[in-house]
């Protein structure tokens, strides 16, 4: 429609030293326009990004701002030629109000003093923009993700960016919240903003995309529209076509009682008698839990669903000793578990794959052997000493049995891709022999085809006689990988489904269906700061 | 992918850049040598040795804790308790000779615990727990000597004399660096430390007992710290109650000199060592340029800010 791109990448080139990590991308951004970069990690979709925010400058070819060669130098340039990139991990000061945070940096000043009132006014205006109606004077820090997220788009917004970069936004959001800002975005083009778009999601690609750009190992590999179907487009970024993506497989216990699958008991009481439960919680109370009861069979992939905030990764983090709880029993293989105890649960059998890899999972500038081996290095020591032969012989031989794409078993594992880190840390359970895995979004940030690896780990652990809770925001995944589903909301277990009978929108049902019997009772007020976004 | 490449085989470049305090230490040597004749001799490497010793073997342990994200501002006035326990013990109480060392030893890392406790258990930044500490033993320290100084015992002594042509305080330094390089890189306590500075939540979650890790590493910190205030009371035949003031800021220097990084799961014993040396080199290089000691504060200010300097822009630059 619009012929003349607001922004152009023309065959830009970027190397590290001797490593060529792009190699002659071209992209075109339109205005009113969502240009959606599509690629697994490392295909070179960060980097292209830093190009246009004046982090890193092209090694060749030129980028193009309305059609004039530009030299983005720094962020500040970028800044002033009106480009504005949403990170993930957001720049905002949380200590500070909302007004404060959208003039940080250019505080309207009278005689040397703050002018606060114009300052108000500023992020009003700035706020209404986008359409969000919120008290400039909160503080950032109470908000929750989603409108930190907008009032970063409303602080770009009125620093007159026409170009708007945004690294996968949605990685954080709850279905509604995606909503809330998709209706922005739409907003945004009709307002002939052009935007960047990064995201992992197929199906938001088509919902607010137009053009997708597809990027593998560094090259363009073809520009295509928004509509093109998934198959396509999964083909097109890994370069190979996947049968299919949730590979489940029943684990043993299905296996030896044929049916049991679709009869899995509905009332969570280890029930059907097939095996005794190797997972199971009585009566957990802590805080933001309230009278959890569950049980896991061996073979079994439980998924748990729910809200942000309805207390999903809290209660993993309990069962794998991280968290204390204050009543409540844990059993494993009819065990009890010593509760806030890791070392206790890692000697169970447990273990745990945290919410976040890179704050909670890694220890980023320890090599990959090192993370592979921190829950097998106490034990295998003798004398104090560390067994290290044994545990880097271990550590090879868990990266070769995962495919942990990696030069070495000695480099930093912050050089590797997040789907690679991500199975450092399942390698580190499967050293440790664990065979209850707690897994809290397990696929959170990894590109389609790390993606149906770690859900081939999930079976192998399942066809190995483990058992599975995972916790999962994606319900994609929930429905294709579990084999029962758990929906919490408000910090109890709101329902059970077979997975065989859930669908997205009964699952959901049971999310938001304690929220609102909630909501009426007195004390619901104490709900969180970090919930608030999902049931504004 | 791209950073672990070039580092499998052995280039000078990466090596230099990776021991930026080594490189400059040699620099320093070297222009020393040229710029006076009394730098490179016998006596003076020697004199160099024993000063650097004290620091050296303080910034050992120190090195532990500032791996596992801590600091530990106490070691001056652990040394100085330490020291003056062990003469008190001897020379006041009369108790045997013996076991001097092993009491002021016991002393350090009993210092050290009680550090890594309140830091671990009573939840109080490492900065804080170690500020109290540098207090509370210095004050220890005047309340056991009643403000005098008190003559070492013998063994205590020896540890501050000579075997044969060489001092014992670079004999017991090299022992020390030995079995602390050993302990850093070998044993669990150093790889623990190591997760725990690197990470702590990811330490912690993958079950290493990050309390008991940071206790460790502060009782290893004061053991060291214990040793060096003997080296330094034994050179004197005397523990001084006023032992070490300040060492603790020359002993962070040695270490973040070194290559550590003060946020934790970076450092290298061999550093510690080279940064100590940096430090006592340009002291006595200066010395011998007749160099007035007030304009010797400003330039080994000068250095420390710009190996530290270095050292950043350098990280940057990897990750890049």
């Amino acid at each position: 429609m619009s012929p003349q791109p607001v922004l152009t990448l023309d065959s830009v080139s970027k190397s590290f030293g001797r490593i060529e990590v792009i190699h002659d991308v071209t992209v075109d951004v339109y205005p009113g326009e969502v240009t959606v970069l599509l690629g697994e990690n490392g295909a070179g979709k960060s980097t292209l990004i830093k190009m246009i925010a004046g982090v890193h400058q092209p090694t060749s070819g030129r980028i193009l701002l309305d059609g004039e060669p530009v030299s983005i130098t720094d962020t500040k340039t970028s800044e002033s030629l009106g480009i504005a990139t949403i990170h993930q991990e957001l720049n905002l000061v949380p200590s500070m109000t909302v007004a404060e945070n959208i003039t940080l940096g250019r505080t309207p000043r009278r005689f040397g003093v703050i002018n606060r009132a114009e300052m108000r006014r500023i992020a009003r205006d700035a706020l209404a923009q986008i359409g969000l109606d919120l008290d400039v004077d909160t503080h950032v820090g109470e908000l929750g993700i989603a409108r930190q997220q907008l009032v970063e788009i409303a602080k770009a917004l009125s620093l007159d960016a026409r170009i708007l970069i945004l690294d996968e936004p949605t990685a954080a959001l709850t279905t509604s919240e995606i909503e809330a800002l998709f209706d922005v975005v739409r907003d945004l083009k009709a307002k002939n903003v052009g935007m960047v778009f990064i995201s992992h999601h197929l199906d938001e690609i088509a919902a607010i995309g137009d053009r997708v750009n597809v990027l593998r190992d560094g090259g363009f590999v073809a520009q295509v529209p928004a509509t093109t179907d998934e198959d396509e487009l999964i083909r097109l970024m890994v370069g190979r076509s996947i049968d299919k993506q949730f590979p489940r497989e029943p684990g043993v216990t299905v296996q030896n009682t044929p049916g049991d699958g679709d009869a899995a008991a509905p009332g969570s009481t280890a029930g059907s008698g097939a095996a005794q439960p190797l997972l199971e919680v009585k009566g957990l109370n802590a805080d933001g839990l309230r009278g959890i009861d569950l049980s896991v069979r061996p073979g079994e992939v439980v998924a748990l669903a729910g809200l942000m905030g309805a207390g999903r990764t809290e209660l993993l983090r309990c069962l794998a000793g991280a968290d204390h709880y204050a009543s409540g029993e844990v059993r494993v293989n009819g065990r009890k578990l010593k509760p806030y105890d890791v070392a206790a649960a890692t000697r169970a059998g447990v273990g745990h794959v945290p919410e976040d890899r890179k704050t909670q999972g890694l220890v980023l500038d320890a090599s990959v052997a090192e993370n592979i081996g921190y829950a097998t290095m106490g034990a295998t020591s003798r004398f104090g000493l560390v067994d290290r032969r044994g545990q880097k012989a271990r550590a090879e031989k868990i990266a070769e049995r995962l495919r942990i794409r990696m030069d070495s078993i000695e480099q930093p594992i912050r050089s590797l891709s997040g789907g690679n880190q991500q199975k450092a840390v399942f390698g580190r359970w499967f050293s440790a022999g664990s065979k209850v895995l707690l897994l809290d979004e397990p696929t959170r940030g990894v590109d389609v085809g790390a993606k149906v690896e770690i859900y081939e780990l999930i079976n192998e652990i399942t066809a190995g006689g483990g058992c599975v809770l995972m916790a999962s925001s994606d319900l994609p995944e929930v429905l294709g990988m579990s084999d029962r589903v758990l929906v919490m909301s408000q910090g109890t277990i709101a329902g059970e489904l077979p997975t065989a009978e859930a669908t997205q929108d009964s699952i959901m049902q049971l999310a938001v269906s304690n929220v609102h019997r909630d909501e009426e009772e007195p004390h619901a007020a104490s709900a969180d700061t970090g919930d608030e976004g999902a049931t504004a | 992918m791209n950073a672990a490449a070039k580092q499998r085989h052995f280039d000078l470049k990466s090596f230099l850049a990776n021991n930026g305090a080594l490189v400059g230490l040699v620099v320093l040597c070297i222009a020393l040598w040229i710029a006076t004749p009394h730098f490179l001799t016998g006596p003076n490497l020697m004199n160099i040795g024993i000063q650097v010793s004290t620091i050296a073997v303080m910034a050992f342990g120190l090195t532990f804790v500032i791996v596992a994200a801590g600091i530990d501002l106490s070691v001056g006035s652990v040394a100085a308790l330490s020291a003056m326990v062990s003469a008190y013990w001897t020379t006041t109480a009369g108790l045997p000779d013996g076991v001097s060392i092993l009491v002021g030893l016991a002393v350090g890392a009993m210092s050290g615990l009680v550090t890594g406790m309140m830091s671990a258990y009573g939840k109080l930044p490492t900065f804080i727990a170690s500020l109290a500490m540098l207090t509370i033993v210095r004050g220890l320290t005047l309340v056991v000597s009643d403000g005098r100084p008190i003559s070492t015992s013998e063994s205590v002594s020896f540890l501050g004399s000579n075997l044969g042509p060489v001092p014992m305080p670079i004999i017991v330094m090299v022992v020390t660096g030995l079995i602390a390089a050993f302990v850093l890189n070998r044993t669990i306590i150093g790889k623990n430390a190591f997760a725990v500075g690197g990470n702590t939540e990811a330490a912690r979650l993958s079950g290493i007992p990050v309390k008991r890790v940071l206790v460790t590493v502060f009782a290893i910190s004061g053991l060291f710290a214990g040793l060096a205030g003997m080296l330094l009371a034994g050179r004197l035949d005397s523990a001084q109650p006023t032992l070490a003031t300040g060492y603790e800021l020359d002993a962070i220097a040695a270490v973040v000199i070194g290559g550590a990084s003060l946020a934790g799961g970076v450092g290298r014993i061999s550093g510690t060592l080279v940064g100590a040396l940096v430090l006592a080199v340009i002291r006595n290089g200066l010395n011998l340029l007749s160099v007035s000691s007030f304009w010797q504060q400003v330039v080994i200010g000068v250095v420390i800010a710009l190996a530290v300097g270095f050292d950043v822009i350098r990280r940057k630059n990897v990750r890049h």
